[in-house]
């Protein structure tokens, strides 16, 4: 990999051993994707946040780590809400590990906006044509998809290391050439919000590392993409998918594969929710405002007879304070800077109900959890005491 | 003898060699806090990887173990050095990270050398140094 004058000197040591170490780190996955040169990103979302991931190895690395990142970095979402952790029965000793984290990372100039949708709280943090270093997988694929960004998927390591450098390794889906569809995905059906997450499920499975061009009957709207995307990358490991007619096409022989009411509807009966749902979750990705209203709205003048968690941003929870407050009479609670994957606060349920094909995928894997699935409306009317 | 290599992390290192001919997930594989092998699938299971030449193919698994060879450096309990086939992101940046000298590039045939054979790893100089074999 060719380094300039400047990223020579610094990956010698010339400019401090913070620096050198950063520099190893994009200079040996550069070398082992094939990088060509660095390329500055617009900014850095950083993984590798929640103690029950990382645990005291990766709590002591970043306690020890000197230096200032150069660009805006954000982080990934937390193992528990930053202020309201007891609420969610989380214990005294996880609770202090990881706001250890959380304060590490500050000190080296990360801002604490623990969020899988940073794109919903900062849009200035990536725009059309920027590249990036995002790690978490659901916004890799929102900002390589949705917002036409470039970012491969980072690890908590080469992220942290983009940050302090304010540059990337340029490989993977930074070249025009990685970008390219593998897969067409012909969807022959009338999909309601609810139909993206299985969607995404099963797609992801089919095509594991691809590029899937979608044709779908009507344009879907950017919750839908939120919810394909993120359980795409959960499923299978897809990091760029295609959705409208100005997409480039998929090369001849590429696979096709056909989608139809028949297939959502199996995995759909296949997860159908029983009487040993204990809990509902909502907000994977993280609600966004327009998600928020939709729950106030579901849960004006009911009450939760099950636990009912909606997890956002923190600053979108800011922002509509006057949903939070409609949404919580009802007894449900909306945590910040957590969600149920990344959280232990699941564990001690049997099962949970969730309305996201990620979370499908994962709460069974990374909660040990029984997962079942409904639409928000379903969701909300299992918390409520109907079936 | 003297093999070139390909520098993934800088330093250098003189120690026995330990050496699998199997892929190694630090996450789960090996005790963060004493450096044994505790994975009883392994063919490593109940040796120590403290201040030794760790030879293996490369890394696999999670990518949290990165932050647990950092954790084996901080206990003094981390290889001396390390020499892979091929390294891919999750030993090359746990290494890196632990400042622990990390080469590859060198031929599959170094798999066969012989546990306690003393190895030099001198990775700024890109150059594995075996001991006796000529």
């Amino acid at each position: 990999m060719h380094l300039s004058r400047e990223e020579e000197r610094a990956y010698q040591g010339e400019l401090g051993d913070g620096l050198r170490r950063a520099m190893e780190i994009l200079v040996v996955l550069g070398d082992i994707y094939g990088a060509d040169r660095l390329i500055p990103v617009r900014s850095v979302q950083v993984a590798g946040v929640s103690f029950k991931t990382i645990g005291e190895a990766g709590l002591e690395w970043i306690k020890d780590l000197r230096g200032r990142v150069v660009v805006p970095a954000v982080l990934n979402p937390a193992g528990m809400d930053l202020s309201r952790w007891r609420e969610m029965g989380i214990d005294e000793r996880f609770a202090e590990k990881q706001l250890e984290i959380v304060e590490a990372y500050r000190r080296l100039g990360v801002s604490p906006d623990c969020t899988c949708t940073p794109y919903q709280i900062r849009p200035d943090l990536a725009r059309r044509g920027d590249h990036l270093a995002w790690s978490e997988s659901s916004a890799v694929s929102f900002a390589n998809s949705v917002i036409g960004a470039r970012t491969n998927r980072e690890g908590g390591p080469s992220a942290l290391a983009a940050a302090l450098v304010g540059k990337t390794p340029r490989y993977g889906y930074h070249l025009e050439e990685k970008r390219i569809p593998t897969h067409v995905i012909t969807v022959d059906s009338d999909l309601k919000a609810s139909d993206y997450g299985i969607l995404g499920y099963i797609v992801g499975k089919e095509v594991g590392d691809g590029v899937p061009r979608f044709i779908f009957r009507k344009r879907p709207d950017v919750d839908d993409l939120k919810a394909l995307g993120a359980a795409m990358a959960a499923s299978g490991s897809v990091a760029l998918y295609y959705f409208d007619e100005d997409a480039p096409s998929a090369p001849k022989g590429s696979e096709e594969i056909l989608v139809s009411d028949k297939d959502l509807q199996e995995v759909r009966e296949g997860f159908a929710p029983d009487d040993e749902v204990e809990v509902i979750a909502i907000g994977c990705p993280h609600s966004s405002e327009r998600e928020l209203a939709e729950v106030a709205r579901l849960l004006e003048g009911k009450k939760v007879e099950r636990e009912l968690w909606i997890c956002t941003a923190r600053a979108i929870a800011e922002r509509r304070a006057d949903l939070v407050a409609k949404i919580e009479r009802s007894g449900a609670r909306v945590f910040c800077d957590t969600c149920m994957v990344v959280s232990p606060a699941g564990d001690r349920y049997r099962k949970m109900m969730v309305n996201s094909g990620k979370a499908l995928a994962y709460v069974p894997t990374l909660c040990k959890m029984k997962a079942a699935y409904g639409s928000v409306e379903e969701c909300v009317g299992r918390a409520t005491g109907g079936v | 003898m003297e093999i070139r290599c390909h520098r993934i992390s800088g330093g250098r290192a003189t120690g026995p060699a330990l050496v699998t001919k199997e892929p190694i997930s630090f996450l789960g594989t090996v005790d963060p806090e004493t450096g044994v092998v505790v994975d009883p699938g392994h063919q490593l299971y109940g040796r120590s990887l403290g201040a030794k030449v760790l030879i293996f193919p490369g890394g696999k698994g999670s990518t949290v173990g990165s932050y647990v060879i950092y954790q084996l450096k901080k206990r003094g309990a981390a290889p001396l050095a390390m020499i892979n086939i091929k390294s891919e992101p999750i030993v090359a940046v746990g290494a890196i990270i632990s400042a622990i000298p990390l080469v590859d590039g060198v031929a599959a045939s170094l798999l066969d050398l012989e546990d306690g054979t003393m190895v030099t790893v001198d990775a700024d100089g890109e150059m594995v140094r075996v001991e006796g074999a000529d």
